[in-house]
């Protein structure tokens, strides 16, 4: 689609990626064993075991300065394919050509939930690659970002699920990213802690290159990205300039 | 027709471009997984920290257990049963043999699930997948620290210290790069046969009785007027080789009771297991993530 124009330094080129991952469906069939057992002897897959096509022949190319929001209704594939962008999880077939290693920011971050905050805030940063020394010297500024106050000496199964959005963002803000990939990452904060962020993204954007933001609020799309791609079912449905896009996503919607 | 403006492929070579998820030469990986050696430590840390958290004795667990280990072992097999067979110092021939063992077998049986239970941190942050098998070993050789503390303290004072000790640092360097490598096999073959956490526990059962932990195997083999060959074929285990080079550094009677040829046979595991953990862990680098 948009390959074609080649001025600009492409970053990221999604060549027809298809996505498909196992999930355990809950219970299939009784369950029992004798079930299990004519299964295996049958050779059949595990009937809990479903295949999942998340993300069906996606090709697209970004560019350096792009702020490309991703939209679509819920389990249409935006979470997967950031996922693939940061290439953590592998494709199926097609590829994703990168530029540099991108970050991935999302609530979905791992963190240990019986440890405090502040030693996940370490923990989180030595993964990352960061040194001690480096870490010891960003600590307060990604605790005071994070807004945490006295609680990061708790566990962070204490914490509210907003309160552990906002330190899993600061800990992965922290680096600084040549492509940047921002998953609803500020979707459960309080609106304090979404302008302070959404003000970290577009500095992360001017030094990054090129960012991917997914979010279901459409005006935080539009306000921060200037192209969008639409995702249904798994299948780019439109990738353009935000409001083009934005404005066929929500007509869709109402019709 | 492809050309190099529309064909990506050709785009991305153009531009520099590399695939996203594509597994780095054997080289650069442990580069990097070295790089990353301060989080495995503190990973480790903050899981054994995280384990005993919610108990109300905390860390004492790691000495306890252990030792209610040995006392349920001491119980049936030195008292009920009567496998003494003549060993002097029963009590530390059993628990050098439960230690060495347990340390292999807790890393089997952990190290099958530290990427499974990890999955989302797999999903979410980039970094060498091995570090998490590693920091799980790292966990267990310190529990096998304090485990060889209580044994120390045990033959210090049935034996009395010997410069012979010595040897057991250059004994539990070859077993942490065994159980580095099978670490890493069944961290690979558990996350994609999640099947194998209920097989294993029977595997290393099997494994327990097969070692020579309880009983001495050249006495219990002489018993049985076993033929010699028999012998040569169960040293190569590689449990019965480190517990046997460990009995060595430890017990002076263990003489009678040695196993043939267990120092080269404990040093041969050591390097091959270590090397194919590694390679075969590595294979499958980029595909961790799919679960």
């Amino acid at each position: 689609m948009a390959v074609a124009d080649s001025g600009a330094e492409p970053t990221v080129i999604a060549d027809r990626l298809d996505i498909i991952y196992k999930v355990i469906a809950g219970q299939g069939g009784k369950g029992t064993a004798a079930t299990a057992l004519r299964r295996i002897v049958k050779r059949q897959d595990r009937p809990t075991i479903r295949e999942v096509h998340a993300v069906k022949n996606v090709s697209f190319t970004a560019y350096k300065g792009d702020a490309i929001g991703v939209i679509g209704r819920n389990g249409s594939g935006k979470s997967t394919m950031l996922r693939a962008i940061a290439g953590l999880l592998p494709p199926a077939s097609g590829a994703v050509y990168t530029g540099g290693r991108p970050s991935l920011l999302g609530v979905n971050a791992a963190m240990m939930n019986d440890l405090t905050g502040d030693r996940n805030v370490v923990l989180g940063c030595l993964a990352m690659g960061m040194s001690a020394a480096e870490i010891q010297r960003r600590y307060d500024e990604i605790v005071d970002f994070s807004g945490i106050g006295d609680f990061i000496d708790l566990p962070m199964s204490t914490y509210s699920s907003g309160m552990a959005a906002r330190l899993k963002f600061a800990i992965a803000s922290a680096k600084t990213h040549d492509i940047l990939l921002v998953d609803e990452a500020l979707a459960t904060g309080d609106a304090e802690f979404r302008v302070r962020s959404e003000r970290k993204i577009k500095e992360l954007r001017d030094q990054a290159g090129t960012v991917f933001l997914v979010s279901h609020s459409l005006d935080v799309v539009q306000e921060t990205c200037n192209r969008a791609l639409w995702l249904d079912a798994g299948v780019l449905k439109l990738d353009g300039p935000v409001d083009e896009v934005v404005a066929a996503y929500v007509k869709s919607t109402r019709g | 027709m492809p050309t190099a403006e529309t064909d990506p492929a050709a785009l991305a070579r153009r531009y520099g471009l590399s695939k996203s998820s594509v597994r780095p030469p054997l080289g650069s990986y442990l580069r990097e997984l070295w790089s990353r050696r301060q989080f495995v430590v503190s990973y480790a840390a903050a899981r054994t920290y995280a384990m005993y958290a919610g108990a109300r004795l905390g860390s004492i667990w790691q000495v306890l257990t252990p030792l209610l280990n040995a006392a349920v072992y001491y119980l049936a097999f030195g008292v009920l049963l009567g496998t003494k067979n003549g060993i002097d110092n029963y009590v530390a021939f059993l628990l050098s043999g439960i230690f060495v063992f347990t340390f292999t077998q807790r890393c089997m049986t952990e190290g099958s699930r530290s990427l499974a239970l990890n999955l989302s941190l797999i999903r979410t942050l980039h970094f060498p997948r091995a570090t998490l098998p590693l920091a799980y070993v790292l966990n267990e050789l310190n529990q096998m620290l304090v485990s060889l503390g209580i044994l120390f303290v045990v033959v210090g004072f049935t034996d009395g210290p010997a410069w012979s000790w010595l040897l057991v640092v250059p004994a539990m360097l070859l077993q942490v790069m065994f159980n580095i490598g099978i670490t890493l096999v069944f961290a690979r073959i558990g996350t994609f046969v999640s099947d194998i956490t209920q097989l294993l526990p029977f595997v290393t059962r099997t494994w327990l009785y097969a070692s020579g932990i309880f009983f001495s195997l050249p006495a219990k083999l002489n018993q049985v007027d076993a033929p010699g060959w028999v012998i040569q074929v169960l040293a190569f285990n590689p449990i019965s080789a480190y517990i046997d080079i460990i009995r060595r550094s430890l017990l002076e009677e263990h003489e009678p009771n040695q196993l043939p040829h267990a120092w080269s046979i404990a040093i041969v595991w050591s390097f091959v297991m270590l090397a194919a953990g590694f390679w075969y862990f590595w294979q499958a680098e980029d595909r961790y993530g799919r679960g």
